[in-house]
């Protein structure tokens, strides 16, 4: 049993586990920034005044919500690169690593829209009545008044939606990433078959150790931050 | 005192001869004019064919059973409603559709809501602050000074670094009018700005609201404070089912009402 952990280890430091992990926390992080600024710009679509406006954030979230991570991120490659020759970076890691950010990116963009409009939704409707009372158009209204309440209103889902964000991240595989985790864990078992849990392990408990800080987080930030009425 | 063949038109005439107590300025030229205002509320019609001129420096008491529409004419008033059919006209212009234009004209008219609404995640000063800052471009030092000057004036002075949570509810109505001042406005709108509060509440805000209407402020206020109306108003409004019944002067409305449905609310609310 030992011997097992201490080759399981070895193994580890051979394949660079922890770069693995570093590129799906940068995937994450990007894509987190890039879907959190769509979300929140669909967001504020769906509660806008416009009625076409309110219909194309519906549709966006309809579409992409529906429609499963890996076929998307299949498209970013095959279909943006290959058949539309979509190039973000001269260098085809550089290149694939942009074009999967943008997939995971378009994809929880609609999950953070719902879950910036569920908190919306704890803004009573009268603070929205003030801010246009004392001549504050739509746009500064959400700014100011109900966009800084719904963000409070909004951590624990979008907690959830960036935890989500963390794992799907390894789905960059299907957009020719690979140097992230979930390629390297494929390489290292069908090279080391014999030491299959342990490296399933090893993956396992490190995106557990990455997952608990961020519910954590979230959890305390959601109490700590929430507006008293 | 009201002599009994006077009609609603001279209300203005037999308000020399009312309590002294009364707004004594003369009125000035129309401010807010609703000509044949219809409204539905699906089957409901919630306003029927409303025709109401408030003059400049005027204070107006819209009374009425619940349901009886007082509150949207009110909220139509900004436009927080929209209107089916007729028009209103705020200083003679007409109300704008959404936009630009609508923010211009709601900054020029105060709200008061019955349920405060401070802005939940700002504090005193701020919520006073931010119309004048963020609409009419003022510098942030000259807002903070007139905030804590109109705080000062409505007794909440002490108050202006706490969160709206902190303060009771009396103390958040009388914040909520001096935000609305703040953006020195032509004309405030009341709606039940006492219904939600205690008992011992009601007077600290009537008061406020009575010195506003004794310096010459144009007010509508959509109250069950009969006090306030015999107190501060030039002319009582008497709503039910969406018409307007009856326009008199309040000491004239209270103890005379003309029409059978004024005098069964007022039998309601007065025996208590």
């Amino acid at each position: 049993m030992g011997d097992y952990l201490s080759q399981t280890w070895e193994l580890a430091r051979e394949y660079d586990v922890l770069g693995a992990f570093w590129v799906n926390i940068q995937l994450t992080f990007w894509a987190a920034i890039l879907s959190l600024v769509l979300g929140t710009a669909l967001a504020l679509m769906r509660i806008s005044p416009v009625p076409s406006l309110r219909w194309a954030g519906t549709a966006y979230v309809n579409v992409f919500r529906n429609t499963p991570l890996t076929i998307i991120m299949t498209f970013m490659v095959l279909g943006l690169w290959g058949q539309l020759q979509v190039t973000l970076a001269p260098d085809f890691a550089g290149n694939f690593f942009r074009l999967a950010v943008i997939g995971l990116a378009v994809y929880h963009a609609a999950f953070v829209c719902e879950s910036i409009r569920s908190g919306v939704n704890t803004v009573p409707i009268g603070q929205a009545e003030a801010a246009r009372a004392i001549g504050l158009p739509f746009l500064p209204a959400a700014r100011l008044i109900i966009l800084p309440q719904a963000f409070r209103g909004a951590i624990a889902p979008l907690g959830n939606t960036l935890i989500a964000l963390l794992k799907n991240s390894t789905v960059a595989a299907a957009a020719s990433v690979t140097t992230e985790t979930s390629s390297l864990m494929k390489t290292m078992i069908e090279f080391n078959s014999n030491y299959i849990y342990g490296i399933f392990l090893t993956f396992a408990i490190g995106y557990v150790i990455l997952v608990i800080p961020i519910g954590l987080l979230t959890t305390s930030l959601s109490t700590r931050l929430a507006v008293r009425r | 005192m009201a002599d009994e063949t006077s009609s609603p038109s001279d209300a203005q005439s037999s308000a020399q001869d009312a309590p002294p107590s009364t707004a004594a300025q003369p009125l000035g030229e129309p401010l807010v004019e609703l000509r044949d205002v219809n409204k539905h509320f699906g089957d409901l019609h919630v306003l029927r064919d409303i025709n109401l001129t408030v003059r400049r420096g005027e204070v107006l008491v819209v009374i009425g059973p619940s349901g009886s529409g007082k509150s949207t004419l009110c909220r139509a008033i900004n436009r927080l409603e929209t209107i089916d059919s007729g028009e209103i006209l705020v200083d003679g212009e007409p109300l704008p559709q959404e936009g630009k234009a609508l923010a211009r004209l709601r900054s020029d008219v105060g709200m008061v809501f019955q349920s405060f609404n401070l802005f939940a995640h700002k504090t005193i000063l701020d919520n006073v602050t931010l119309g004048p800052v963020k609409v009419r471009r003022e510098k942030t030092k000259d807002a903070k000074e007139r905030a804590l000057a109109l705080l000062d004036r409505v007794g909440v002075g002490n108050q202006a670094h706490k969160m709206p949570a902190q303060l009771s509810g009396g103390q958040q109505q009388r914040v909520a009018i001096a935000r609305a001042l703040a953006m020195h406005p032509k004309v405030m709108l009341f709606d039940e700005p006492t219904s939600a509060l205690d008992p011992e509440m009601i007077n600290e805000v009537l008061d406020v609201m009575a010195a506003l209407a004794k310096e010459g402020m144009t007010m509508i206020v959509v109250t069950h404070e009969m006090g306030f109306a015999r107190r501060a108003a030039n002319r009582v409004v008497f709503m039910a089912d969406g018409q307007i019944v009856e326009e008199a002067h309040p000491e004239e409305f209270f103890t005379a009402p003309k029409s059978e449905r004024a005098k069964d609310f007022l039998s309601k609310i007065l025996t208590h």
